[in-house]
């Protein structure tokens, strides 16, 4: 039987698909019956797609006009 | 791309320079981009070009493989072990509440703030957990793809994930628990 423990250990194999088919089976049948680690699991794909939202913030200001700059001038030699 | 490029070069402002060399790559050769790969894969091709050359003209370039190594080390769980019992018949188990977050306000999970907590979060790890986060969680890249573009073993990739998620989680915990004044 797996621990609690065990379950924070593995959660990322378990996402993504590393674990053997026992493992997988030892992994769910411990999540099917422990409401915290089902909680930790919630909370682990909330941070997943909470990051996912953190996209790169555009190009920062004081880049982008240095880029413009530079393609003007590039455009120019042209 | 300035956190990808910190993998390779260390340093926030010479991997600011970096990221504006890349685009200044990026503007001059976009004439010569051909379709054969997504332009998010020849524009990241670039920065690990630039990136790879800084570090050596530094002599700063540390294999990525190595470092990966190293942050990959040793038995982590990537959550305290105070969180669960040591010993005894419970050992192993949750000895504190997970306390569900989907009962918080949908709003409350999206302000600047924890935008700003988590990216301090990514910001604070090491280099190669903070490439790692940043390729697969927030870019979205695929596993092999993230292995290939930093020379890193698959195993160690996901170990860096792991911990690297585990410390995002941790923050949003954090965030939430000054929140709520519990």
């Amino acid at each position: 039987m797996l621990s609690c423990a065990d379950i924070v250990k593995l959660v990322t194999d378990y996402y993504e698909g590393r674990l053997s088919s026992a493992e997988r089976g030892r992994f769910e049948e411990h999540i099917s019956i422990c409401p915290p680690c089902r909680s930790f699991l919630t909370q682990m794909r909330t941070t997943v797609e909470l990051l996912g939202e953190l996209r790169e913030e555009d190009v920062p200001p004081a880049m982008e006009e240095h880029l413009l700059a530079a393609f003007r001038d590039w455009k120019r030699d042209e | 791309m300035t956190r990808v490029a910190m993998a390779f070069v260390s340093r926030r402002p010479v991997a600011e320079e970096v990221v504006q060399e890349t685009w200044l790559n990026v503007v001059r050769g976009l004439d010569g981009f051909e379709a054969k790969s997504s332009l998010r894969t020849w524009i990241y091709a670039i920065l690990g070009n630039c990136a790879r050359r800084r570090a050596e003209q530094e002599r700063r370039f540390v294999p990525l493989s190595e470092l990966a190594v190293e942050e990959a080390a040793g038995d982590d769980l990537g959550m305290s072990r105070d969180r669960f019992f040591e010993k005894g018949r419970w050992a192993g188990m949750w000895s504190s509440a997970v306390p569900p977050w989907d009962g918080l306000p949908e709003e409350r999970l999206l302000t600047s703030e924890l935008r700003t907590a988590l990216l301090e979060a990514i910001d604070a790890l090491p280099r190669m957990q903070r490439a790692v986060i940043t390729l697969r969680d927030v870019e979205g890249w695929p596993p092999d793809e993230v292995c290939e573009y930093l020379g890193v073993a698959d195993g160690n990739q996901r170990v860096l994930l792991h911990r690297a998620r585990a410390a995002a989680r941790a923050a949003i915990e954090r965030y939430l628990e000054e929140g709520t004044g519990c």
